[in-house]
């Protein structure tokens, strides 16, 4: 099995679906010839040529919208936004109309678009090549968020997002495109979206992380007796494996990137409250980004890095009522 | 205002000519009866095509049925024309369980996969980039497919209307862009949404024709729709088609257009009545008598008066069809507020007077 990177992943992931799968075409801003600023479309056009590879003008709202209109007419579109940040002149294409689509119709007209983007910060890109907005999708119901941390989910849950028919905001951990190194089966296997992943086993404590933070996550709970849970799903979130171990751990952290107010963290927070009340000694933490926006030169003050996550976990084991 | 352009000779076929006026004229007894019904409080909203039936239908009936509408607020009607029943048109407006789209959405909002039209939402010139999408699709997937993509004059200052020109000029899609300019959005005239000479004229800077018709001349709107959907279909390309018409009623019917606009604009365009000048073609061309009139609009009213009592008495959709259609398959969110909603006390619906909008 080769070792590759997430963008790797990602890549070989698009290659595989769109040989089996005539109806996938990609679309986004330099996804063609110049194979994505990421390069994570890299040698598409050539295999796939211009009519399934296409380079948009530059305009988000466009490019949303196009795809939704094409899946409307039977296609698998998997628009490329450059950079979530750039995501919300889409905003209106995505939450009043694809996310309402098979809503509104009746049933009548589905739009399975799999909007790829990248997310998150730690890679000096300021306030606009830094943010996660995840939380603005899982609010909206009809929209699914995807987020691997690795290379062996981001392969196999892209392709599960590309055969299942409703939108998937697939989210891709930039931080961690490259650095994200791991084994990945060649050729064809899915991860099911819905289904977190049990990365550490523990008793004392249920941490659950996932993108980049997964790994600043997977750092800090070395010295303790942590269970730490790769959410790899955002939404519709796997509520049973959580549950479970908060059951049996008795405290839980969250560790969440973007900012802390109406994050996706206090909904995971209300949910594990709402079911593990008695079993709960102590309060749930949230370790997250905080209420500014994503900064440039003291991002990593901005971030919920290892060291700040190793300090409150101390806190969270400590705790008596 | 101009009288209509006289034509000595039909230039479409005679059995299109008939079927079309046939339509304007439900489509006209069809507005009238539901803006009554909706000062009855028997129907919560809606937004009548009165004055624009040319523009709607003239150029609905330039497609085939293998094309596909995007349409705005006023081209339901169109539904109609391509063969939508009307029981189940009008259960849309009420809302009910006879509505394929299960009342999810305000009347005037309807659509049906059958007569391929689709959904649209109230968020204006969303549907035009999706329309170039489509006709993208179209043309990947190598169909003769065109797509129509119908706007107003307000969603000329829309972000998306610029998109979706641009992609189309782009991509040379095989799409339509059949502006509705009726000089009203709600309160704005057109004056106030561009300074360009026209809105046809905006077709130039995104590398494609534009042409303004008399959008209540049905014949000038069928010759000019036709010529663009032909153009389309052979590869020539995306056209838009800017159609000048008047919007006769209000808004809609939370509207009360005495607030901003002079009654006598209104008096001079209905001199221009679509159907007038229609009805006016056809028995030039000998077509239409005084008395196929009476007996049309009869049949018509019968027609529709009959379709509203069937419909009317249809039930609500069941309270747990809220639930469906979120997604494919249904999350355990889902299916747990599902619960926790159908244990909790029911409260019905208000009166459709009630119903904002």
């Amino acid at each position: 099995m080769p070792a590759w990177n997430i963008i790797q992943a990602v890549n070989d992931a698009l290659k595989i679906e769109m040989r089996r799968d005539p109806r996938v075409v990609v679309l986004g801003e330099d996804v063609g010839k110049f194979g994505g600023v990421f390069r994570a479309t890299v040698g598409l056009i050539e295999e796939f040529g211009a009519d399934r590879v296409i380079d948009t003008p530059l305009a988000e709202a466009g490019i949303i919208g196009a795809a939704i209109g094409m899946a409307m007419y039977g296609l698998r579109p998997v628009p490329e936004i450059q950079f979530s940040d750039f995501i919300f002149p889409a905003f209106d294409q995505i939450v009043n109309e694809l996310a309402k689509l098979r809503y509104r119709s009746g049933g009548q007209y589905s739009a399975p678009v799999v909007i790829r983007t990248p997310v998150g910060g730690g890679i000096k890109g300021g306030h606009y090549h830094s943010q996660s907005p995840e939380a603005l999708f899982i609010h909206t119901p009809g929209l699914q968020v995807v987020c691997p941390s690795n290379p062996y989910d981001a392969k196999g849950l892209l392709l599960s997002a590309l055969r299942q028919d409703d939108p998937v905001i697939f989210m891709e951990p930039k931080r961690v495109y490259r650095a994200a190194r791991g084994d990945v089966p060649e050729g064809d296997y899915t991860v099911p979206i819905g289904k977190a992943s049990v990365a550490r086993a523990g008793n004392g404590m249920t941490v659950l992380a996932w993108g980049a933070m997964f790994h600043e996550a997977e750092k800090a709970v070395a010295e303790f007796d942590a269970e730490l849970i790769d959410l790899r799903t955002l939404w519709p979130l796997d509520i049973e494996t959580i549950v479970q171990s908060v059951q049996k751990t008795g405290r839980c952290a969250i560790v969440q990137e973007a900012p802390r107010t109406g994050g996706f963290a206090a909904e995971i927070a209300a949910l594990v409250q709402e079911r593990c009340f008695p079993h709960l000694q102590a309060p749930i933490a949230r370790i997250t980004g905080w209420d500014v926006p994503f900064p440039y030169t003291l991002e990593n003050d901005y971030l919920p890095l290892a060291p700040r996550i190793s300090q409150k976990l101390r806190e969270l084991a400590d705790y008596e009522v | 205002m101009q009288p209509a352009q006289k034509i000595d000779k039909p230039p479409i076929p005679r059995e299109t000519l008939l079927r079309l006026y046939r339509e304007m004229v439900r489509l006209r007894t069809l507005d009238e009866r539901m803006m009554t019904l909706q000062r009855q409080g028997r129907v919560g909203f809606y937004g009548a095509a009165t004055g624009q039936e040319a523009a709607t239908l003239a150029s609905a009936i330039a497609l085939e049925p293998s094309d596909w509408i995007f349409p705005a607020l006023r081209e339901g009607g169109a539904m109609l024309l391509r063969g939508f029943p009307l029981v189940p048109y009008l259960c849309q407006i009420f809302g009910n369980s006879g509505d394929e789209t299960k009342g999810r959405q305000m009347p005037s909002h309807m659509a049906s996969k059958s007569v391929n039209q689709v959904s649209w939402s109230s968020c204006i010139g969303t549907q035009l980039p999706q329309a170039v999408g489509a006709a993208m699709a179209a043309r990947i997937k190598g169909d003769r497919t065109v797509i129509a993509a119908y706007l107003g004059d307000g969603a000329t200052s829309e972000g998306d209307f610029h998109v979706a020109m641009n992609f189309a000029g782009v991509f040379k899609a095989p799409v339509v862009f059949i502006c509705q300019n009726n000089h009203w959005a709600i309160s704005v005239p057109t004056a106030k949404q561009t300074a360009s000479e026209s809105i046809a004229i905006k077709a130039q800077a995104y590398g494609f024709s534009g042409v303004k018709v008399d959008g209540n001349d049905a014949v000038a709107v069928y010759l000019a729709v036709k010529e663009a959907v032909d153009k389309a279909r052979t590869g020539g390309g995306p056209s838009l088609i800017e159609c000048e018409t008047y919007r006769i009623g209000a808004h809609s019917s939370s509207d009360d257009p005495t607030r901003y606009r002079d009654e006598k604009e209104v008096e001079e365009w209905k001199k221009r009545d679509p159907l007038d000048l229609f009805r006016g073609r056809l028995q030039s061309w000998g077509m239409w008598r005084a008395t196929d009139e009476d007996a049309l609009r009869a049949r018509v009213l019968e027609e529709v008066n009959a379709a509203i009592a069937e419909a009317e008495k249809k039930p609500d959709p069941a309270r747990e069809s809220l639930f469906d259609d979120v997604y494919a398959v249904m999350p355990w969110t889902l299916r747990e507020q599902r619960e926790e909603m159908l244990a909790a006390p029911a409260v019905p619906r208000p009166d459709a007077k009630n119903i904002a909008g």
